[in-house]
């Protein structure tokens, strides 16, 4: 078996770590890092669970292995909000009630914050096939939906007042 | 399920790819994306002893233009080629399918070679390579050769390629003036694999189709170029009757597979359908190319 040292920034910190080559990038995450926000559910790249962000672009993690990260730059569901507090989408999310058991939350997320920072203006349809790739199995993709776009409506207003 | 004990090469140029292939030849996997291949890991339908990862491998990936044709390097990621400003000019057939493939996260790390060498039928990209009789460029222990299109696709995730053989660019010829496209295809969700897709392209001179490419995902164990609907388009001016026509050619030369996502006989329907949108779509998009 094959173990690689690797040396990676985990949101904003410098990790570094010996994965065997065919430890995934989110078994890196849960277990050699102990960041268990970053779920896993079907582990071959179908649910969605597992996104993080990879030097600025969603990806996802059961599909990439670890050692693939070295010298990139990792942001997982716990780096998203400033020092444990929510974000502005994580807020927005909780104001529209988006989810139910949870386990889909940092998948959608994650890969809501990551199309949101791209495209500020998106609008219902293009949040829906954004988020076409995570499943929820309880369902509750409306209030998702509501929830992003809840965060999309205030960010623009947020930046209308700063240039008003 | 986690994925089985492995071996791992980071070679750093496409010559030491090629050596470390031509050493474990079929033992070995090249990693690209890992899109496709991880999660054949992960079911256990692949158990290489050795995965050869070329996403290190700086020379197999960009995009460049010469002499009307645009070379596209094995390791370009499907996001990048998306965004290609080259591609959406030169190549608009495969910029059309690329927003299809997959999802968002998918693209970010999938590869445009990793998928033509996947060989996935019901894939978007193997059926623009068949429809544009793309070029495939590989590299072996006696050094380069070139592919065409028509005898890359072997069979079910099958290709000519040969074990000591890497898949180093794909080259797609530019479009001309007069050329349209569209890329169509039907799936039960955004970004699921197509149940039909269809690649069409069409030139139009003086008013007549002068070349129709018409290539399906998802119909066979390989992607498949209509030739009687082509055949029967071609030199005609085009209307719907000839649009209709040419849907009924192309799904009675079909046998598309039956499974639970659909039958042969509602996969029929589809191709006929698509077939109908896909010309419609490509000769309007041809005249405004004119």
């Amino acid at each position: 078996m094959t173990e690689v040292d690797i040396t990676l920034t985990v949101n904003g910190a410098t990790r570094t770590g010996s994965p065997e080559a065919r430890k995934t990038l989110a078994d890196f995450l849960r277990d050699d890092l102990s960041l268990t926000g970053t779920h896993l559910g079907c582990e071959h790249g179908v649910c969605g669970a597992c996104t993080v962000i990879v030097d600025g672009r969603a990806v996802r993690s059961c599909l990439m292995l670890a050692v693939q990260a070295a010298g990139s730059e990792v942001t997982t569901i716990e780096g998203l909000g400033p020092d444990g507090e929510m974000g502005p989408l994580q807020q927005a999310m909780w104001d529209s009630h988006s989810f139910q058991c949870g386990f889909c939350t940092p998948g959608m997320v994650v890969q809501a914050a990551a199309f949101l920072s791209d495209h500020p203006d998106a609008d219902e349809q293009q949040i829906r096939e954004a988020l076409s790739g995570n499943i929820c199995r309880c369902t509750g993709y409306q209030s998702i939906i509501d929830g992003v776009l809840l965060a999309a409506e205030r960010s623009r207003e947020g930046s209308a007042r700063e240039t008003a | 399920m986690k994925l089985p004990p492995v071996d791992y090469e980071a070679p750093r140029t496409a010559s030491e790819a090629v050596d470390l292939l031509a050493e474990h030849q079929d033992e070995a996997s090249v990693l690209a994306g890992g899109q496709s291949l991880i999660p054949l890991l992960a079911l256990r339908l692949a158990q290489p002893a050795l995965l050869i990862d070329i996403n290190g491998v700086r020379e197999l990936s960009g995009v460049s233009v010469t002499d009307g044709w645009v070379a596209i390097g094995a390791m370009t990621r499907e996001y990048v080629a998306e965004e290609s400003g080259t591609i959406a000019d030169a190549v608009p057939l495969l910029a059309a399918a690329l927003p299809l493939i997959g999802h968002e996260a998918i693209r970010s790390r999938g590869t445009v070679g990793g998928s033509l060498a996947h060989a996935d039928p019901a894939a978007e990209l193997p059926a623009v390579a068949r429809a544009l009789d793309a070029e495939f460029v590989v590299r072996g222990p006696s050094g380069e050769r070139v592919v065409p299109a028509a005898e890359w696709f072997e069979g079910y995730l099958t290709t000519s390629r040969q074990p000591d053989e890497l898949l180093t660019e794909v080259r797609f010829p530019a479009a001309g003036p007069g050329t349209g496209v569209s890329f169509q295809e039907v799936a039960r969700r955004h970004g699921d694999f197509a149940m039909v897709g269809l690649a069409t392209s069409v030139t139009l001179s003086d008013g007549a189709i002068s070349d129709a490419r018409l290539a399906f995902a998802g119909v066979s164990d390989v992607p498949a170029r209509a030739t009687g609907a082509e055949e029967l388009l071609a030199g005609r001016r085009p209307s719907a009757e000839l649009f209709d026509q040419a849907a009924r050619r192309a799904a009675s030369d079909i046998d598309p597979p039956s499974d639970l996502h659909g039958s042969a006989d509602y996969r029929k329907k589809v191709a006929a359908a698509l077939v109908r949108r896909g010309l419609r779509e490509a000769v309007d998009n041809a005249q405004e190319r004119q």
